[in-house]
């Protein structure tokens, strides 16, 4: 199957490499189309590498982007679409991954990246700059008398 | 026989470069000042080997000599003679070659260059560029040999892939690869310094340039990279967080902050460990980047290599080379003592911000590009990773940094405060606001908010600059001398932070962008973004190694002619493979684009795109890439090396 996948990859490779190239795809109501469009640039081509299924020329994104439309023009929300996507093809067929158990070190990287970064400042600082220990009476004194005006 | 040649002088390469390591190292441990002194010569050696094997291959390819297996597969008769040449490094063997080359050439700079260094400092820095180098000529030698020989020699070759026929990426991977493997030489300087167990403010001085250089060019490739995409692919797009994108800008992110932490090194001696982590993370990253995306463990679109013989070597010489210099840093780092003592806001604390959001998006970048393959292996999960993720988790990070970068160079070192860059900047926060607000009347709020960021970013850069020089306070002579006197280094840092608003600009601008796509018969009009496109005809027209289909557009504006726009559609009979040649047209305020698509019954599908201010994203860069230039040619950096004096002038 895997090398099935790869070998039909290479194919597509050879043919030009872009979306739409049917105007009789898109619907005609421009503001339900953006709405498709948007939809469509969330779900994965499955036989391509990371590529959108707004975004590829594979025959499998040019059906997916007709459901996608369908279920536009019946009036299905982008929640819908896109639940209806996950139950057929499973997460996978989603760019950006749902939170789940499996996913939540991904979502959580920017946060605890942060949260290392900050903690690895304040020890660094702590270990390498000791604050300098208050001056004790005699010098304190000491200074005092040097900072008297003549 | 030029072959041969070829194959002899990368083998004597890879035993130069076996020798400059074992020399260079060995000699420094034992303080043989024979050894240690021998080293640079083996380094010249290694590289007029290399460009000697690099110069035949370029001599077999552009002879047709298709007994070599690598020109066989990658060339062919009637490929433009820019190509052949240019195609030597287009493929896998001579990407490496090329790779080991610059490598080279890193090394041959440093011993020209390095005699003011310390000479056991430079005997190791030669020893690990040296080490480092026989690994991945040793590597060139044994899965990816360039010379290999075929026998019976085809009449002719398989030809390149169309889509890399393309003078924008005939020299995009010599600069990428400039970028990559320059940071080869910070992190040798990191490496040596913790075979020394000594960091000093002269070693972050000879640290600095180095990084610099390299940061210029990767972010020249990465920009060279992304516009090929946006007008060879002819997507629309221009950065698609693909895994080699990525691999891309990982090293950039953390080489940015590199060059930021060096810095404080040179002015401050603080921030030492970090930036030795810094150089050779960045190092990794470049590594990683390349050779991870060769090992077929992240497939791409761009991936040309997909071997697991290679792979084994690649992840082995990875773990060697990464593996081995971390355990050096947690051996030695301890070592390392800083000095000087900073409070939280101020120049260096500033700077520490700068490098703790940089190395966050660079871990998500990262755990991001990383997570499908690693979730696929260990959880039997099939998940993707793409660009909505991406965006969603870099820009909340990003953004601080923007808005912070614009008046960071305002603090002053040690201990600051945070009122006078409001008293400095507090006009460029004005003008933002006035732009944001202007925008969000016409616009999304994203697009908005992003061009409030860029007013901000590209004023706010320059009020350090206008500060110190009391422009429009003091008369203008005054000025004009305070400019004189201003170090190069802070003009250099205001242009380049300036570009990224360039860049921002041109990204906000980019997402404005309407396009169409319809179906046309010569005659049709089509009406976008203010602008008029008609189909005056197509044509069958020959090129040299292809045939094309023409279409003619003319566009106008209100009834005043334009542009005539030409896209075209190329057949390359060698691979039987068709690739679209996308007409773009720019006043570098907005882009025309046109793709002309498949033909049905006299009707053309034509891609139509009207691209406000995207020729913006790649100028920023270009101008980053200046300042970094500008501030390298501070006198500071070239007075401040240290310069030996003759013997005869050191009194007994």
């Amino acid at each position: 199957m895997k090398a099935f996948l790869v070998a039909l990859c290479l194919a597509l490779l050879s043919a030009p490499a872009w979306a739409i190239s049917d105007p009789r795809e898109m619907l005609p109501d421009p503001a339900q189309e953006a709405r498709a469009e948007q939809v469509g640039s969330q779900l994965r081509c499955l036989v391509c590498q990371n590529e959108s299924i707004e975004d590829s020329g594979a025959q499998l994104a040019h059906d997916l982007r007709a459901v996608v439309r369908q279920r536009v023009a019946a009036g299905q929300t982008d929640s819908q679409i896109l639940a209806w996507m996950v139950a057929r093809y499973g997460s996978f067929v989603r760019l950006s991954p749902p939170l789940t158990l499996t996913t939540l070190l991904l979502w959580a990287t920017p946060v605890l990246a942060l949260l290392v970064g900050s903690g690895a400042a304040l020890v660094g600082r702590r270990s390498f700059a000791p604050a300098p220990a208050p001056l004790n009476a005699a010098e304190q004194a000491r200074l005092d008398e040097l900072s008297r005006p003549a | 026989m030029i072959p041969e040649l070829g194959h002899f002088a990368l083998a004597l390469a890879c035993a130069f470069a076996f020798a400059q390591a074992i020399v260079g190292l060995w000699g420094a441990h034992r303080r043989d000042m024979r050894l240690m002194a021998a080293t640079p010569g083996l380094a010249v050696g290694q590289l007029l080997a290399l460009a000697g094997a690099s110069l035949a291959l370029v001599l077999a390819s552009a002879w047709d000599d298709f007994s070599v297996v690598n020109v066989a597969e990658n060339s062919a008769v009637a490929k433009p003679l820019l190509y052949k040449i240019t195609g030597t490094w287009g493929n896998h063997e001579g990407s490496i070659l090329l790779w080991g080359l610059i490598l080279g050439i890193c090394g041959g700079l440093v011993s020209v260059f390095g005699r003011t260094l310390p000479s056991a400092l430079r005997a190791r820095v030669l020893g690990v560029l040296g080490g480092t180098s026989a690994g991945f000529l040793l590597f060139c030698l044994t899965t990816s040999n360039p010379f290999w020989r075929s026998w019976p020699a085809p009449a002719d070759g398989r030809g390149m892939n169309p889509l890399l026929q393309d003078p924008g990426l005939a020299f995009h991977p010599p600069v990428l690869y400039m970028g990559y493997v320059g940071f080869a030489v910070p992190f040798a300087f990191a490496v040596a310094a913790l075979l020394e167990g000594r960091i000093d403010a002269a070693w972050g001085r000879w640290v600095r340039p180095w990084a610099l250089v390299s940061w210029c060019f990767l972010t020249c490739g990465i920009a060279m990279g992304s516009w090929w995409a946006y007008y060879e692919l002819g997507w629309g797009g221009y950065w698609f967080w693909d895994p080699v994108e990525n691999a891309s800008l990982m090293p950039w992110l953390t080489g940015t902050a590199l060059v930021h932490s060096a810095i404080v090194v040179e002015k401050r001696e603080s921030l030492k460990i970090w930036t030795v982590l810094l150089a050779i993370g960045t190092f990794s990253l470049s590594l990683s980047g390349t050779f991870l995306v060769r090992s077929g463990i992240l497939n791409s679109v761009h991936a040309f290599a997909n071997d697991p013989a290679r792979g084994i070597f690649i992840l082995g010489l990875l773990g060697l080379v990464i593996g081995g210099s971390l355990l050096l840093f947690a051996l030695r780092a301890p070592l390392l003592r800083s000095g000087g003592v900073f409070a939280p806001v101020s120049r260096e604390g500033g700077l520490v911000l700068n490098n703790i959001f940089l190395c966050s998006i660079c871990a998500v970048v990262i755990v991001g590009t990383m997570y499908p393959p690693f979730a696929d292996l260990l959880l039997g999960q099939k998940i993707s990773v793409g660009a909505p993720f991406f965006n969603a988790t870099v820009l909340p990070l990003a953004i601080p940094v923007f808005l912070a970068m614009a008046v960071g160079p305002l603090l002053p070192w040690k201990r600051g405060r945070l009122m006078p860059l409001v008293t400095h900047a507090w006009w460029a926060a004005l003008a933002a606001v006035a732009v944001g607000g202007v925008c969000a009347g016409n616009m999304a709020v994203l697009p908005a908010l992003a061009f409030g960021a860029a007013t901000w970013l590209i004023l706010g850069s320059f009020s350090e600059v206008i500060e110190r020089t009391l422009l429009f306070r003091a008369p203008v002579a005054n000025s004009v001398r305070r400019a004189r006197g201003l170090p190069v280094a802070v003009l250099g840092a205001a242009i380049a932070h300036a570009g990224m608003g360039v860049t921002i600009a041109g990204i906000a601008g980019m997402s404005l962008s309407s396009n169409k796509i319809v179906e046309a018969k010569p005659g049709d009009q089509f009406k976008l973004g203010g602008y008029e496109f008609t189909l005056l005809s197509l044509s069958s027209e020959p090129g040299p190694n292809f045939a094309s289909r023409v279409a003619s557009i003319e566009v106008t504006q209100g009834g005043t002619p334009v542009a005539i726009m030409r896209p075209s559609k190329r057949n390359f009979a060698s691979q039987n493979q068709t690739t679209s040649d996308v007409a773009i047209r720019t006043n570098f305020l907005r882009d025309l684009y046109v793709v002309l698509g498949d033909e049905r019954d006299g009707q053309a599908v034509l891609r139509l795109h009207v691209n406000p201010l995207a020729p913006w994203i790649w100028l920023g860069a270009l101008v980053m890439a200046a300042g970094g230039a500008l501030s390298l040619a501070d006198r500071r950096l070239r007075v401040g090396a240290p310069s030996r004096l003759r013997a005869g002038a050191v009194p007994a």
